[in-house]
């Protein structure tokens, strides 16, 4: 599948998150199409468009605006109905292997200011807040001049473009908590609070941001926005298959050649990304790959060939997640990466949830002891009790996704963690490899 | 992630104790009555006080270098809460320091993508040189060395940031460089981002504030560039082959005039046909009236090429039947479970 720059159409413009770039090139022309529509006829061409959230889940995004209970014509409304309406931007990226909306941000921060806008609108929202991770602090400073830039420019703030329409953003920076990326902790933070999941339901979409109705999306699946107003509905649909389509950046990092982003229509096959990216360095060979960040169960050499949307990564035993691809070569070694992984989480963990607080931190004693070559043949289902014992156990995806990368690596990659066992355990499985311990760290 | 109960971390941090485990240093500027005025401008922006917090204490961070006693206070009698919650919001999260940090907080990507290209070794040469380890600072206060995790730059790993800002596809002798650099008071152009200021300039911009004192200083901030190689890299690419994106059917116009729909690009894999035929199977099949059953037949594949063919590709299972499933009138696809990375 060819390549298919749109979110990304801009980057390499000079100044390209000026706002005299941004109008230049087709800047802010959506948002006076959108504010020339009713806020359901453009909640129904997003739903039509098929959008699909670009944060990992992939929920519908035109049906998650129609979830907010707005009021009923004719009648005075009550309960959540009667309250405030927010959308709040998911910018706290920081999934390890995930690396798109930094540089979107970076570089065409108007494109997220227009889906702002315009989504809020849609969902009758005066006022919007970008959460923007604290350590992207570049990003953070181009978006808060892109704000100003768009304030003056009376495309926000009181009777944006003489429509009536009013709406204020704050650009808020979080202050380093993977967790914040999870949208009940997100907002948990935004209110003050330690970045803690919530019980769901209730769902966002009816009591959020203090308590009212919110809808939460991510940096990429609000970029996308403008250009679905603009193009319409069938023209996104142009792009990848009829139920996850739309264009889409993939992060490629690690073995390749030249790691970088690369936007092409969803499904996508990573056969096809690695050509791009000039394949895997030059003398090795592909080993393991995560489809969309750490949290996703790995993929192989076997899975070069799945197209990579939404249900074809769902069905070959992955998730999209996050189009980040990182790529590993046979001098990597599977176990220490999981290790690495797994600190990660044990560190991230929250903590409010015991099997996903405690899980974490003893799934990394028995990992970093089968590295150490202290292994025990028993470690290896204990391994596996342990990720049961998590899976599914805690109010949130994070204990989730760090089974992902164990899960999957002792399904396809048994045999590496068999050989970092001393030879009495091997010997005790009943079958000595006699392998040699790939790459790790001596 | 945060302190454990009980431990001197804890102690010092929970805002119960108001003993630091270090002692303020002498030179520790004061939070003063214009600090008070800021947190107060902070809260103004919110329509609930609380959601003032975290820009609250990066702004003590921007006078003190770190979460001070005095600065929990500050926060806690600013938005009516003890002492205590102010603390435990403070300890939760990895950019809110408890200790005196230096002029430049150095972070070493540890996560795995940047540790097998050297991130690790990068951090432990800098370890080794310093003889600091994670979240310590150096004896003349020049530089705190950390190390992060996934700082969401996979594409430049390995990365070291300092004061947040990048500098890309670091190896250990550039990153000691770049420290050397740091300690002699010298300030070295980040590969991507801002002239570097300092850990408390940086910690003000997160409050929300400018950190540049002008108007042409922020703007050189914001303006200022670096190389940017992997976030071009398929820009360039599709230049290169000469591909792009289906044109859109009228620019700028209402999306009532959608136009004529072009091929589609990408199979179901459930048809054995490529994707320009099966999308065009499914237009036909989809559509309402003889008249645009003929028009949309007339833009199918097999008439001839048009924009968005592969190049190469082969007719897959041509002996299958075709599409029977139409493009339109089909439910909403089911979400999956919102639990794909802990993300939204």
């Amino acid at each position: 599948m060819p390549l298919a720059p749109v979110l990304t159409a801009r980057w390499a413009e000079p100044q390209s998150w000026r706002l005299s770039t941004y109008e230049r090139l087709d800047g802010y022309t959506a948002l006076r199409t959108a504010l020339s529509m009713t806020p359901d006829e453009l909640v129904g061409l997003v739903k039509d468009s098929g959008l699909r959230g670009r944060g990992g889940a992939g929920f519908p995004t035109g049906m998650k605006w129609s979830f907010i209970p707005q009021p009923k014509p004719g009648e005075t409304p009550t309960g959540p109905a009667a309250m405030p309406k927010y959308l709040v931007v998911n910018a706290d990226e920081g999934e390890p292997g995930t690396c798109k909306d930094l540089p979107l941000m970076m570089a065409d921060p108007h494109s997220l200011i227009e889906g702002v806008i315009i989504s809020s609108y849609a969902i009758r929202s005066h006022l919007a807040v970008i959460y923007v991770r604290g350590e992207a602090v570049h990003a953070h400073r181009r978006l808060v001049n892109a704000v100003r830039e768009a304030h003056e420019a009376g495309y926000l703030g009181r009777d944006i473009l003489g429509s009536g329409y009013d709406l204020e953003l704050i650009v808020h920076a979080g202050a380093g908590a993977y967790i914040c990326g999870e949208e009940t902790a997100l907002l948990d933070s935004l209110e003050g609070y330690r970045g803690q999941p919530r019980l769901k339901p209730p769902f966002p979409a009816v009591a959020g941001l203090y308590g009212a109705p919110t809808v939460i999306n991510n940096v990429e699946t609000l970029a996308s926005v403008p250009f679905v107003v603009r193009g319409g509905s069938d023209w996104f649909k142009e792009f990848g298959p009829e139920k996850s389509p739309g264009p889409k950046i993939y992060s490629l990092s690690g073995r390749v050649v030249r790691p970088g982003q690369y936007e092409a229509p969803m499904g996508t096959t990573m056969r096809e990304l690695l050509e791009m990216a000039g394949g895997v360095r030059p003398g090795h060979q592909l080993k393991f790959w995560t489809p969309g960040g750490s949290s996703t169960p790995y993929f192989t050499p076997e899975h070069l060939d799945v197209p990579l949307d939404f249900d074809s990564v769902a069905a070959a035993g992955s998730m999209l997640g996050t189009t980040a691809l990182m790529v590993f070569d046979e001098t990597d070694s599977i176990v220490e990466a999981t290790l690495r992984f797994t600190e990660f989480y044990a560190h991230e963990s929250c903590g409010k949830c015991t099997p996903c607080r405690e899980g974490t931190y003893w799934l990394v004693q028995i990992l970093q002891r089968l590295v150490d070559g202290r292994g025990t043949a028993a470690d290896l289902d204990l391994l596996t009790d342990t990720c049961d014992n998590i899976l599914g156990r805690s109010f949130c995806a994070l204990g989730d996704g760090a089974t992902s990368c164990i899960s999957s690596s002792l399904k396809y990659f048994r045999d590496d963690y068999v050989a970092l066992l001393p030879p009495e355990e091997q010997a005790r499985l009943g079958r000595s490899l006699r392998l040699e311990p790939v790459g790790v760290a001596s | 992630m945060s302190a454990l109960p009980g431990s001197a971390e804890g102690t010092a941090v929970t805002g119960l104790d108001s003993s630091p485990v270090q002692p303020p240093a002498a030179d520790l500027p004061p939070l003063t009555e214009q600090t008070r005025l800021e947190a107060r401008e902070i809260i103004a922006r919110y329509p609930q006080p609380r959601s003032a917090l975290l820009p609250m204490l990066h702004l003590v961070q921007s006078y003190q270098g770190y979460v001070t006693p005095q600065g929990v206070a500050l926060c806690a009698e600013e938005l009516g809460l003890t002492k205590a919650e102010v603390g435990a919001v403070a300890t939760f999260y990895t950019m809110y320091k408890r200790r005196p940090t230096g002029r430049h907080l150095v972070s070493v990507c540890t996560n795995t993508l940047c540790s097998v290209l050297g991130g690790q070794r990068i951090f432990d040469a800098l370890s080794t040189d310093l003889g600091l380890h994670h979240d310590e600072t150096a004896a003349d206060g020049s530089i705190t060395l950390e190390h992060a995790e996934c700082l969401a730059a996979c594409d430049y790993a390995p990365v070291v940031t300092v004061d947040y800002e990048f500098y890309d596809q670091q190896d250990v002798e550039s990153a000691r460089a770049l420290v050397a650099a740091l300690r002699r008071g010298e300030k070295p152009h980040p590969t991507r981002g801002a002239p570097l200021t300092d850990f408390r300039g940086v910690s003000r911009q997160l409050a929300g504030f400018d950190q540049y004192g002008g108007d042409g200083a922020r703007a050189a901030a914001v303006d200022a560039e670096g190389a940017i190689d992997p976030t071009l890299a398929g820009l360039r690419l599709a230049a290169e082959r000469g591909e792009a994106a289906p044109p859109m059917p009228h620019p700028g116009q209402p999306p009532a005039d959608t136009g004529e729909p072009r091929e589609t690009v990408a199979p179901s894999g459930r048809t054995g046909e490529t994707p320009e035929e099966e999308a065009a199977d499914a237009r036909v099949a989809a559509a309402d009236n003889p008249a645009e059953r003929a028009g949309a037949a007339q833009a199918h594949p097999d008439k001839g090429a048009e924009y968005g063919q592969p190049r190469g590709r082969q007719r897959a299972g041509t002996e299958n039947p075709p599409a029977a499933e139409p493009a339109t009138g089909t439910t909403p696809p089911t979400p999956n479970p919102p639990r794909a990375d802990g993300k939204a």
